[in-house]
Protein backbone atom coordinates (compact mmCIF):
# COMPACT_ATOMS: atom_id res chain seq x y z
CA UNK A 1 0.00 0.00 0.00
CA UNK A 2 1.17 3.51 -0.76
CA UNK A 3 0.40 6.68 1.16
CA UNK A 4 -0.83 8.09 -2.16
CA UNK A 5 -3.66 5.52 -2.07
CA UNK A 6 -4.67 6.66 1.44
CA UNK A 7 -4.84 10.26 0.23
CA UNK A 8 -6.95 9.28 -2.80
CA UNK A 9 -9.20 7.21 -0.54
CA UNK A 10 -9.72 10.22 1.77
CA UNK A 11 -10.87 12.31 -1.21
CA UNK A 12 -13.18 9.54 -2.44
CA UNK A 13 -14.67 9.21 1.06
CA UNK A 14 -15.25 12.94 1.32
CA UNK A 15 -16.95 12.95 -2.11
CA UNK A 16 -19.35 10.15 -1.21
CA UNK A 17 -20.23 11.62 2.21
CA UNK A 18 -21.02 15.02 0.67
CA UNK A 19 -23.04 13.39 -2.13
CA UNK A 20 -25.17 11.47 0.38
CA UNK A 21 -26.04 14.28 2.77
CA UNK A 22 -29.78 13.77 2.41
CA UNK A 23 -29.65 9.97 2.83
CA UNK A 24 -27.49 10.08 5.98
CA UNK A 25 -29.43 12.95 7.55
CA UNK A 26 -32.81 11.35 7.06
CA UNK A 27 -31.66 7.93 8.30
CA UNK A 28 -30.21 9.51 11.44
CA UNK A 29 -33.29 11.62 12.08
CA UNK A 30 -35.34 8.41 12.10
CA UNK A 31 -33.38 6.44 14.69
CA UNK A 32 -30.52 8.64 15.89
CA UNK A 33 -30.07 12.23 17.00
CA UNK A 34 -29.58 13.80 13.60
CA UNK A 35 -25.90 14.75 13.76
CA UNK A 36 -24.30 11.79 11.97
CA UNK A 37 -23.88 13.55 8.62
CA UNK A 38 -22.32 16.62 10.23
CA UNK A 39 -19.85 14.48 12.19
CA UNK A 40 -18.90 12.40 9.13
CA UNK A 41 -18.50 15.52 7.00
CA UNK A 42 -16.28 17.13 9.65
CA UNK A 43 -14.18 13.95 9.93
CA UNK A 44 -13.78 13.54 6.15
CA UNK A 45 -12.89 17.20 5.64
CA UNK A 46 -10.38 17.09 8.48
CA UNK A 47 -8.52 14.19 6.87
CA UNK A 48 -8.56 15.80 3.41
CA UNK A 49 -7.14 19.00 4.91
CA UNK A 50 -4.22 16.94 6.28
CA UNK A 51 -3.08 15.92 2.76
CA UNK A 52 0.10 18.02 2.82
CA UNK A 53 1.38 16.72 6.16
CA UNK A 54 0.35 13.12 5.39
CA UNK A 55 2.03 13.00 1.96
CA UNK A 56 5.54 12.75 3.38
CA UNK A 57 4.68 9.93 5.82
CA UNK A 58 4.68 6.17 5.25
CA UNK A 59 1.22 4.49 5.27
CA UNK A 60 1.52 3.26 8.85
CA UNK A 61 2.44 6.71 10.21
CA UNK A 62 -0.20 8.40 8.05
CA UNK A 63 -2.98 6.15 9.39
CA UNK A 64 -1.89 6.74 12.98
CA UNK A 65 -1.87 10.50 12.42
CA UNK A 66 -5.37 10.31 10.91
CA UNK A 67 -6.58 8.37 13.97
CA UNK A 68 -5.17 10.87 16.47
CA UNK A 69 -6.58 13.81 14.53
CA UNK A 70 -10.07 12.28 14.34
CA UNK A 71 -9.90 11.60 18.06
CA UNK A 72 -9.53 15.28 18.89
CA UNK A 73 -11.97 16.62 16.27
CA UNK A 74 -15.05 14.40 16.03
CA UNK A 75 -16.07 13.92 19.68
CA UNK A 76 -19.07 11.85 20.71
CA UNK A 77 -18.81 8.10 20.18
CA UNK A 78 -17.75 8.27 16.52
CA UNK A 79 -14.40 9.89 17.34
CA UNK A 80 -13.01 7.08 19.54
CA UNK A 81 -14.49 4.36 17.30
CA UNK A 82 -12.99 5.67 14.06
CA UNK A 83 -9.74 6.61 15.80
CA UNK A 84 -9.43 3.10 17.24
CA UNK A 85 -9.87 1.68 13.71
CA UNK A 86 -7.11 3.77 12.14
CA UNK A 87 -4.69 3.47 15.08
CA UNK A 88 -5.03 -0.33 15.23
CA UNK A 89 -4.72 -0.64 11.46
CA UNK A 90 -1.55 1.42 11.69
CA UNK A 91 -0.18 -0.77 14.47
CA UNK A 92 -0.79 -3.93 12.42
CA UNK A 93 0.96 -2.50 9.36
CA UNK A 94 3.89 -1.44 11.53
CA UNK A 95 4.25 -4.91 13.02
CA UNK A 96 3.59 -7.04 9.93
CA UNK A 97 4.32 -4.81 6.93
CA UNK A 98 2.11 -3.45 4.16
CA UNK A 99 3.45 -5.11 1.00
CA UNK A 100 0.71 -7.68 0.23
CA UNK A 101 -3.09 -7.92 0.13
CA UNK A 102 -3.00 -10.43 3.02
CA UNK A 103 -1.16 -7.94 5.23
CA UNK A 104 -3.53 -5.12 4.32
CA UNK A 105 -6.51 -7.40 4.95
CA UNK A 106 -5.04 -8.35 8.35
CA UNK A 107 -4.59 -4.66 9.20
CA UNK A 108 -8.19 -3.91 8.19
CA UNK A 109 -9.39 -6.80 10.37
CA UNK A 110 -7.32 -5.48 13.29
CA UNK A 111 -9.01 -2.09 12.86
CA UNK A 112 -12.47 -3.69 12.88
CA UNK A 113 -11.53 -5.75 15.92
CA UNK A 114 -10.56 -2.52 17.71
CA UNK A 115 -14.01 -1.06 17.00
CA UNK A 116 -15.73 -4.12 18.47
CA UNK A 117 -13.62 -3.77 21.61
CA UNK A 118 -14.05 -0.01 21.97
CA UNK A 119 -17.80 -0.12 21.32
CA UNK A 120 -18.30 -3.44 23.17
CA UNK A 121 -20.49 -4.49 20.24
CA UNK A 122 -20.65 -7.34 17.76
CA UNK A 123 -22.43 -8.61 14.64
CA UNK A 124 -26.22 -8.33 14.59
CA UNK A 125 -26.60 -5.34 16.93
CA UNK A 126 -27.61 -2.83 14.22
CA UNK A 127 -24.37 -0.87 13.99
CA UNK A 128 -21.58 -0.24 11.50
CA UNK A 129 -20.13 -3.60 12.55
CA UNK A 130 -22.83 -5.35 10.51
CA UNK A 131 -20.95 -3.97 7.49
CA UNK A 132 -17.39 -4.09 8.81
CA UNK A 133 -17.23 -7.61 10.28
CA UNK A 134 -18.36 -9.48 7.11
CA UNK A 135 -16.19 -7.23 4.92
CA UNK A 136 -13.12 -7.86 7.09
CA UNK A 137 -13.68 -11.63 7.07
CA UNK A 138 -14.16 -11.77 3.31
CA UNK A 139 -11.16 -9.49 2.68
CA UNK A 140 -8.91 -11.86 4.63
CA UNK A 141 -10.19 -15.04 2.96
CA UNK A 142 -10.06 -13.65 -0.60
CA UNK A 143 -6.57 -12.26 -0.02
CA UNK A 144 -5.34 -15.63 1.24
CA UNK A 145 -6.78 -17.29 -1.89
CA UNK A 146 -4.62 -14.94 -3.97
CA UNK A 147 -7.32 -13.06 -5.88
CA UNK A 148 -6.31 -9.78 -7.52
CA UNK A 149 -7.12 -6.41 -5.97
CA UNK A 150 -9.92 -5.49 -8.40
CA UNK A 151 -11.72 -8.80 -7.85
CA UNK A 152 -11.46 -8.40 -4.07
CA UNK A 153 -12.67 -4.78 -4.23
CA UNK A 154 -15.78 -5.73 -6.22
CA UNK A 155 -16.67 -8.54 -3.84
CA UNK A 156 -16.19 -6.32 -0.75
CA UNK A 157 -18.44 -3.62 -2.20
CA UNK A 158 -21.25 -6.15 -2.57
CA UNK A 159 -20.73 -7.61 0.90
CA UNK A 160 -20.80 -4.12 2.40
CA UNK A 161 -24.14 -3.46 0.75
CA UNK A 162 -25.63 -6.75 1.99
CA UNK A 163 -24.43 -5.96 5.52
CA UNK A 164 -25.85 -2.44 5.40
CA UNK A 165 -29.25 -3.70 4.22
CA UNK A 166 -29.29 -6.38 6.93
CA UNK A 167 -29.47 -3.69 9.65
CA UNK A 168 -32.97 -2.79 8.47
CA UNK A 169 -34.61 -5.78 10.12
CA UNK A 170 -32.54 -5.79 13.30
CA UNK A 171 -33.44 -4.62 16.78
CA UNK A 172 -30.67 -2.37 18.05
CA UNK A 173 -28.90 -3.61 21.17
CA UNK A 174 -25.92 -1.25 20.85
CA UNK A 175 -25.32 2.17 19.36
CA UNK A 176 -27.57 5.09 18.61
CA UNK A 177 -30.88 3.21 18.36
CA UNK A 178 -30.45 1.00 21.44
CA UNK A 179 -33.13 2.89 23.38
CA UNK A 180 -35.77 2.44 20.70
CA UNK A 181 -36.33 -1.31 20.96
CA UNK A 182 -38.68 -2.57 18.26
CA UNK A 183 -39.34 0.95 17.03
CA UNK A 184 -36.02 0.82 15.12
CA UNK A 185 -37.09 -2.16 13.02
CA UNK A 186 -37.55 -1.19 9.38
CA UNK A 187 -34.85 1.48 9.52
CA UNK A 188 -31.31 1.11 8.15
CA UNK A 189 -28.64 2.12 10.68
CA UNK A 190 -27.01 5.40 9.57
CA UNK A 191 -23.56 4.26 10.77
CA UNK A 192 -23.85 1.08 8.70
CA UNK A 193 -24.89 3.18 5.71
CA UNK A 194 -21.96 5.61 5.97
CA UNK A 195 -19.56 2.68 6.39
CA UNK A 196 -20.94 0.99 3.29
CA UNK A 197 -20.63 4.23 1.31
CA UNK A 198 -17.01 4.67 2.38
CA UNK A 199 -16.07 1.07 1.56
CA UNK A 200 -17.75 1.34 -1.84
CA UNK A 201 -15.93 4.61 -2.57
CA UNK A 202 -12.53 3.17 -1.65
CA UNK A 203 -13.17 -0.07 -3.58
CA UNK A 204 -13.98 1.94 -6.69
CA UNK A 205 -10.52 3.55 -6.80
CA UNK A 206 -8.64 0.27 -6.39
CA UNK B 1 -35.22 30.03 19.47
CA UNK B 2 -34.89 32.89 21.95
CA UNK B 3 -31.54 32.85 23.73
CA UNK B 4 -28.73 35.19 24.72
CA UNK B 5 -26.26 34.51 21.91
CA UNK B 6 -23.66 36.44 19.96
CA UNK B 7 -22.57 33.74 17.54
CA UNK B 8 -23.71 30.15 18.00
CA UNK B 9 -20.15 28.87 17.49
CA UNK B 10 -18.82 31.16 20.23
CA UNK B 11 -21.28 30.21 22.99
CA UNK B 12 -19.06 27.70 24.75
CA UNK B 13 -15.86 29.76 24.87
CA UNK B 14 -17.71 32.95 25.85
CA UNK B 15 -19.58 31.16 28.62
CA UNK B 16 -16.43 29.43 29.91
CA UNK B 17 -14.58 32.77 29.89
CA UNK B 18 -17.37 34.43 31.89
CA UNK B 19 -17.38 31.55 34.37
CA UNK B 20 -13.61 31.69 34.83
CA UNK B 21 -13.62 35.48 35.30
CA UNK B 22 -16.56 35.41 37.72
CA UNK B 23 -14.85 32.76 39.83
CA UNK B 24 -11.25 33.82 39.28
CA UNK B 25 -10.56 33.28 43.00
CA UNK B 26 -11.35 29.56 42.61
CA UNK B 27 -10.74 28.37 39.04
CA UNK B 28 -8.42 28.84 36.05
CA UNK B 29 -9.38 28.26 32.41
CA UNK B 30 -7.27 26.77 29.63
CA UNK B 31 -8.47 27.05 26.03
CA UNK B 32 -7.42 24.75 23.16
CA UNK B 33 -7.80 22.19 24.49
CA UNK B 34 -10.55 23.34 26.85
CA UNK B 35 -10.28 22.46 30.52
CA UNK B 36 -10.60 24.16 33.91
CA UNK B 37 -8.58 23.56 37.05
CA UNK B 38 -8.46 24.84 40.60
CA UNK B 39 -6.72 28.22 40.78
CA UNK B 40 -4.22 26.80 43.27
CA UNK B 41 -2.97 23.35 42.42
CA UNK B 42 -3.46 20.84 45.24
CA UNK B 43 -0.43 18.83 46.43
CA UNK B 44 -0.04 15.21 47.40
CA UNK B 45 -3.54 13.95 46.75
CA UNK B 46 -5.44 11.91 44.18
CA UNK B 47 -6.48 14.35 41.46
CA UNK B 48 -10.22 14.13 40.70
CA UNK B 49 -11.23 14.99 37.14
CA UNK B 50 -14.69 14.99 35.63
CA UNK B 51 -16.15 16.23 32.39
CA UNK B 52 -18.86 15.81 29.83
CA UNK B 53 -20.93 17.72 27.34
CA UNK B 54 -21.78 21.34 28.18
CA UNK B 55 -25.34 22.43 28.88
CA UNK B 56 -25.58 20.80 32.33
CA UNK B 57 -24.10 23.72 34.28
CA UNK B 58 -23.06 23.96 37.06
CA UNK B 59 -21.97 20.35 36.34
CA UNK B 60 -18.96 19.87 36.15
CA UNK B 61 -16.82 23.03 36.28
CA UNK B 62 -19.01 24.49 39.03
CA UNK B 63 -17.72 21.77 41.35
CA UNK B 64 -14.02 22.57 41.00
CA UNK B 65 -12.45 23.59 44.28
CA UNK B 66 -11.28 22.44 47.68
CA UNK B 67 -13.21 19.33 48.76
CA UNK B 68 -14.43 18.41 45.30
CA UNK B 69 -12.89 18.37 41.78
CA UNK B 70 -9.36 19.27 40.70
CA UNK B 71 -10.30 19.74 37.04
CA UNK B 72 -13.19 19.53 34.58
CA UNK B 73 -13.24 19.02 30.80
CA UNK B 74 -16.24 20.59 29.05
CA UNK B 75 -17.25 19.28 25.61
CA UNK B 76 -19.46 21.13 23.16
CA UNK B 77 -23.16 21.29 24.08
CA UNK B 78 -24.33 17.72 24.81
CA UNK B 79 -21.17 16.31 23.18
CA UNK B 80 -18.46 14.51 25.11
CA UNK B 81 -15.02 16.10 25.51
CA UNK B 82 -12.12 14.55 23.56
CA UNK B 83 -9.10 12.69 25.06
CA UNK B 84 -6.65 15.53 24.38
CA UNK B 85 -8.62 17.64 26.89
CA UNK B 86 -8.45 14.94 29.57
CA UNK B 87 -4.74 14.28 28.93
CA UNK B 88 -3.76 17.94 29.32
CA UNK B 89 -6.03 18.46 32.32
CA UNK B 90 -4.52 15.38 33.98
CA UNK B 91 -1.00 16.58 33.30
CA UNK B 92 -1.87 19.97 34.81
CA UNK B 93 -3.38 18.67 38.07
CA UNK B 94 -1.50 15.39 38.64
CA UNK B 95 -0.14 15.48 42.20
CA UNK B 96 1.80 12.18 42.49
CA UNK B 97 -1.09 10.05 43.78
CA UNK B 98 -2.82 9.22 40.52
CA UNK B 99 -5.90 10.44 38.67
CA UNK B 100 -9.52 9.48 39.29
CA UNK B 101 -11.95 10.20 36.46
CA UNK B 102 -15.64 10.54 37.32
CA UNK B 103 -17.66 9.89 34.16
CA UNK B 104 -21.41 9.83 33.54
CA UNK B 105 -22.38 6.64 31.71
CA UNK B 106 -22.95 7.85 28.15
CA UNK B 107 -21.34 5.99 25.24
CA UNK B 108 -19.41 9.00 23.93
CA UNK B 109 -18.12 10.06 27.34
CA UNK B 110 -17.14 6.51 28.28
CA UNK B 111 -15.16 5.91 25.08
CA UNK B 112 -13.38 9.26 25.12
CA UNK B 113 -12.40 8.95 28.79
CA UNK B 114 -11.39 5.33 28.19
CA UNK B 115 -9.00 6.33 25.42
CA UNK B 116 -7.59 9.12 27.59
CA UNK B 117 -7.08 6.65 30.44
CA UNK B 118 -5.19 4.27 28.13
CA UNK B 119 -2.93 7.04 26.82
CA UNK B 120 -2.27 8.62 30.24
CA UNK B 121 1.24 8.07 31.64
CA UNK B 122 -0.03 8.20 35.25
CA UNK B 123 -1.80 5.66 37.45
CA UNK B 124 -5.52 6.19 37.01
CA UNK B 125 -8.98 4.77 37.67
CA UNK B 126 -12.53 5.65 36.64
CA UNK B 127 -15.85 5.80 38.47
CA UNK B 128 -18.81 5.47 36.08
CA UNK B 129 -22.00 6.99 37.42
CA UNK B 130 -25.31 5.34 36.49
CA UNK B 131 -27.87 6.60 38.99
CA UNK B 132 -30.77 7.12 36.55
CA UNK B 133 -33.25 4.30 37.21
CA UNK B 134 -35.69 5.38 34.45
CA UNK B 135 -34.43 3.28 31.54
CA UNK B 136 -31.82 0.62 30.81
CA UNK B 137 -30.71 1.70 27.33
CA UNK B 138 -31.30 5.06 25.64
CA UNK B 139 -30.27 7.25 22.71
CA UNK B 140 -26.81 7.85 24.11
CA UNK B 141 -26.21 4.93 26.44
CA UNK B 142 -25.83 1.25 26.75
CA UNK B 143 -26.84 0.68 30.34
CA UNK B 144 -28.19 3.19 32.83
CA UNK B 145 -27.50 6.89 32.47
CA UNK B 146 -25.48 8.97 34.89
CA UNK B 147 -27.39 12.09 35.98
CA UNK B 148 -27.76 14.35 39.05
CA UNK B 149 -26.46 11.71 41.47
CA UNK B 150 -23.05 12.43 39.94
CA UNK B 151 -22.89 15.58 42.08
CA UNK B 152 -23.08 13.45 45.25
CA UNK B 153 -20.37 11.12 43.95
CA UNK B 154 -18.12 14.09 43.12
CA UNK B 155 -18.69 15.64 46.55
CA UNK B 156 -17.96 12.48 48.56
CA UNK B 157 -14.98 11.30 46.49
CA UNK B 158 -13.59 14.85 46.47
CA UNK B 159 -13.75 14.93 50.26
CA UNK B 160 -12.00 11.58 50.64
CA UNK B 161 -9.25 12.60 48.21
CA UNK B 162 -8.76 15.86 50.11
CA UNK B 163 -8.23 13.79 53.28
CA UNK B 164 -5.29 12.06 51.59
CA UNK B 165 -6.82 8.68 50.70
CA UNK B 166 -5.27 6.65 47.89
CA UNK B 167 -6.65 6.00 44.42
CA UNK B 168 -8.20 2.62 45.26
CA UNK B 169 -10.04 4.01 48.28
CA UNK B 170 -11.41 6.94 46.24
CA UNK B 171 -12.60 4.62 43.47
CA UNK B 172 -14.23 2.28 46.02
CA UNK B 173 -16.14 5.11 47.70
CA UNK B 174 -17.26 6.52 44.32
CA UNK B 175 -18.65 3.14 43.27
CA UNK B 176 -20.40 2.74 46.62
CA UNK B 177 -22.08 6.15 46.49
CA UNK B 178 -23.17 5.46 42.91
CA UNK B 179 -24.80 2.14 43.76
CA UNK B 180 -26.54 3.68 46.79
CA UNK B 181 -28.00 6.51 44.68
CA UNK B 182 -31.06 6.46 42.43
CA UNK B 183 -32.59 9.24 40.32
CA UNK B 184 -35.49 9.81 37.97
CA UNK B 185 -36.41 12.92 35.96
CA UNK B 186 -39.57 14.45 34.53
CA UNK B 187 -39.70 16.95 31.65
CA UNK B 188 -42.45 19.53 31.18
CA UNK B 189 -40.87 21.03 28.04
CA UNK B 190 -38.08 20.14 25.65
CA UNK B 191 -34.71 21.86 25.69
CA UNK B 192 -33.28 23.65 22.64
CA UNK B 193 -29.66 22.98 21.63
CA UNK B 194 -28.33 26.33 20.34
CA UNK B 195 -26.69 24.82 17.24
CA UNK B 196 -29.91 23.02 16.32
CA UNK B 197 -32.09 26.08 16.88
CA UNK B 198 -35.27 24.15 17.51
CA UNK B 199 -36.61 22.03 20.41
CA UNK B 200 -35.01 18.57 20.68
CA UNK B 201 -38.40 16.89 20.98
CA UNK B 202 -42.07 17.79 20.77
CA UNK B 203 -44.02 17.77 24.00
CA UNK B 204 -47.52 19.23 24.01
CA UNK B 205 -48.60 21.64 26.77
CA UNK B 206 -50.83 18.91 28.18
CA UNK B 207 -48.13 16.22 28.46
CA UNK B 208 -44.99 15.33 30.40
CA UNK B 209 -42.12 12.89 29.70
CA UNK B 210 -41.59 10.54 32.66
CA UNK B 211 -38.00 9.33 33.04
CA UNK B 212 -36.48 11.90 30.68
CA UNK B 213 -32.68 12.07 30.36
CA UNK B 214 -30.59 15.21 30.78
CA UNK B 215 -30.36 15.76 27.00
CA UNK B 216 -34.09 15.45 26.44
CA UNK B 217 -33.75 11.84 25.35
CA UNK B 218 -36.86 9.70 25.84
CA UNK B 219 -37.73 8.19 29.18
CA UNK B 220 -40.28 5.60 30.24
CA UNK B 221 -43.45 7.08 28.82
CA UNK B 222 -45.28 10.12 27.60
CA UNK B 223 -48.30 10.89 29.77
CA UNK B 224 -50.82 13.57 30.60
CA UNK B 225 -49.72 16.30 33.00
CA UNK B 226 -51.22 15.66 36.45
CA UNK B 227 -51.04 17.33 39.83
CA UNK B 228 -47.52 17.45 41.30
CA UNK B 229 -48.20 15.01 44.13
CA UNK B 230 -49.15 12.24 41.68
CA UNK B 231 -46.01 12.84 39.59
CA UNK B 232 -43.77 12.77 42.66
CA UNK B 233 -45.48 9.59 43.89
CA UNK B 234 -44.52 7.84 40.63
CA UNK B 235 -40.92 9.06 40.96
CA UNK B 236 -40.66 7.91 44.57
CA UNK B 237 -42.09 4.54 43.63
CA UNK B 238 -39.56 4.13 40.79
CA UNK B 239 -36.67 4.97 43.12
CA UNK B 240 -37.81 2.58 45.84
CA UNK B 241 -38.33 -0.17 43.25
CA UNK B 242 -34.78 0.42 42.00
CA UNK B 243 -33.25 -0.12 45.45
CA UNK B 244 -35.34 -3.25 45.79
CA UNK B 245 -34.00 -4.55 42.45
CA UNK B 246 -30.47 -3.75 43.61
CA UNK B 247 -31.21 -5.63 46.83
CA UNK B 248 -30.40 -2.62 49.00
CA UNK B 249 -32.69 -2.23 51.99
CA UNK B 250 -34.16 1.25 52.47
CA UNK B 251 -36.00 0.53 55.72
CA UNK B 252 -34.81 2.69 58.65
CA UNK B 253 -32.20 4.22 56.32
CA UNK B 254 -30.85 7.72 56.62
CA UNK B 255 -30.86 9.47 53.27
CA UNK B 256 -29.92 12.57 51.30
CA UNK B 257 -32.75 13.91 49.13
CA UNK B 258 -31.74 15.98 46.11
CA UNK B 259 -34.42 17.76 44.09
CA UNK B 260 -32.71 19.06 40.98
CA UNK B 261 -34.04 21.57 38.45
CA UNK B 262 -33.40 21.05 34.73
CA UNK B 263 -32.90 24.75 34.03
CA UNK B 264 -36.28 26.36 33.48
CA UNK B 265 -38.25 25.34 36.56
CA UNK B 266 -38.41 27.89 39.39
CA UNK B 267 -37.10 27.09 42.86
CA UNK B 268 -40.60 27.62 44.20
CA UNK B 269 -41.77 24.52 42.29
CA UNK B 270 -38.65 22.55 43.21
CA UNK B 271 -39.40 23.09 46.92
CA UNK B 272 -43.00 22.06 46.31
CA UNK B 273 -41.69 18.79 44.82
CA UNK B 274 -39.26 18.40 47.70
CA UNK B 275 -42.09 18.81 50.20
CA UNK B 276 -44.05 15.88 48.75
CA UNK B 277 -41.02 13.69 48.08
CA UNK B 278 -39.74 14.07 51.66
CA UNK B 279 -43.16 13.16 53.06
CA UNK B 280 -43.49 10.08 50.86
CA UNK B 281 -39.99 8.77 51.59
CA UNK B 282 -40.62 9.33 55.32
CA UNK B 283 -43.82 7.31 55.06
CA UNK B 284 -41.69 4.49 53.64
CA UNK B 285 -39.50 4.49 56.74
CA UNK B 286 -36.66 6.52 55.27
CA UNK B 287 -35.22 9.29 57.41
CA UNK B 288 -34.24 12.30 55.27
CA UNK B 289 -31.39 13.95 57.18
CA UNK B 290 -29.62 15.77 54.34
CA UNK B 291 -31.16 17.87 51.56
CA UNK B 292 -30.16 19.75 48.43
CA UNK B 293 -32.65 21.68 46.32
CA UNK B 294 -31.74 23.72 43.23
CA UNK B 295 -30.25 23.62 39.74
CA UNK B 296 -27.28 21.28 40.08
CA UNK B 297 -27.45 19.18 36.88
CA UNK B 298 -29.36 21.02 34.20
CA UNK B 299 -30.45 20.30 30.63
CA UNK B 300 -30.11 23.77 29.05
CA UNK B 301 -33.57 25.38 29.16
CA UNK B 302 -35.65 22.29 29.83
CA UNK B 303 -38.51 22.75 32.30
CA UNK B 304 -38.68 19.83 34.66
CA UNK B 305 -36.90 18.29 37.59
CA UNK B 306 -35.29 15.13 38.87
CA UNK B 307 -35.50 13.47 42.25
CA UNK B 308 -32.43 11.72 43.65
CA UNK B 309 -32.19 9.65 46.81
CA UNK B 310 -28.81 8.66 48.23
CA UNK B 311 -28.82 6.15 51.10
CA UNK B 312 -26.28 7.34 53.65
CA UNK B 313 -23.95 5.37 55.86
CA UNK B 314 -21.43 6.87 58.29
CA UNK B 315 -18.71 7.14 55.64
CA UNK B 316 -20.91 8.79 52.99
CA UNK B 317 -22.40 11.14 55.60
CA UNK B 318 -18.97 12.21 56.80
CA UNK B 319 -17.81 13.03 53.27
CA UNK B 320 -21.04 14.79 52.31
CA UNK B 321 -20.80 16.99 55.43
CA UNK B 322 -17.11 17.86 55.10
CA UNK B 323 -16.04 21.39 54.08
CA UNK B 324 -16.32 22.32 50.41
CA UNK B 325 -15.59 25.52 48.50
CA UNK B 326 -16.52 25.55 44.81
CA UNK B 327 -18.46 28.03 42.63
CA UNK B 328 -21.69 26.00 42.96
CA UNK B 329 -21.41 24.21 46.30
CA UNK B 330 -19.95 25.75 49.43
CA UNK B 331 -20.23 25.07 53.12
CA UNK B 332 -18.16 25.13 56.32
CA UNK B 333 -15.33 27.10 54.68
Amino acid sequence: MKTEFILDAALAIQRTILANEHTLESLDREIGDGDHYINMKRGASTVVEMQAELASLNPEAALNKIGLKLLSTIGGASGPLLASFFMSMSKSLKEHGDDSPTKIAAAFAAGVQAITQRGKANLGEKTMLDVLIPVAAQFESLAVLGHDAKFIANALSKTAETGMLSTKDLIATKGRAAGLGERAIGHIDPGAKSCQLMIEAVCQIV
Amino acid sequence: MKKFINKVDDILVESLSGFATAHADLVALNLNPNFLTRKNKARNKVAIISGGGSGHEPLHAGYIGVGMLDAACPGHVFTSPTPDQMLEAATAVHADKGILFIVKNYAGDVMNFEMAAEMLPFENATVLTSDDCAVINSTYTTGRRGVAGTVIVEKCVGSLAEAGADLTACKTLGDKVNIRTASIGVALTSCTVPAAGRPTFDLSVADLEMGVGIHGEPGRRREALREADAIVADCVEAILADFKTKNISTAQSEALLLVNGFGATPLMELYLLYNTAAQLFTQHGICITRSLVGNYTTALDMAGASITLCLLDDEIKQHWDSPVHTPALRWKM
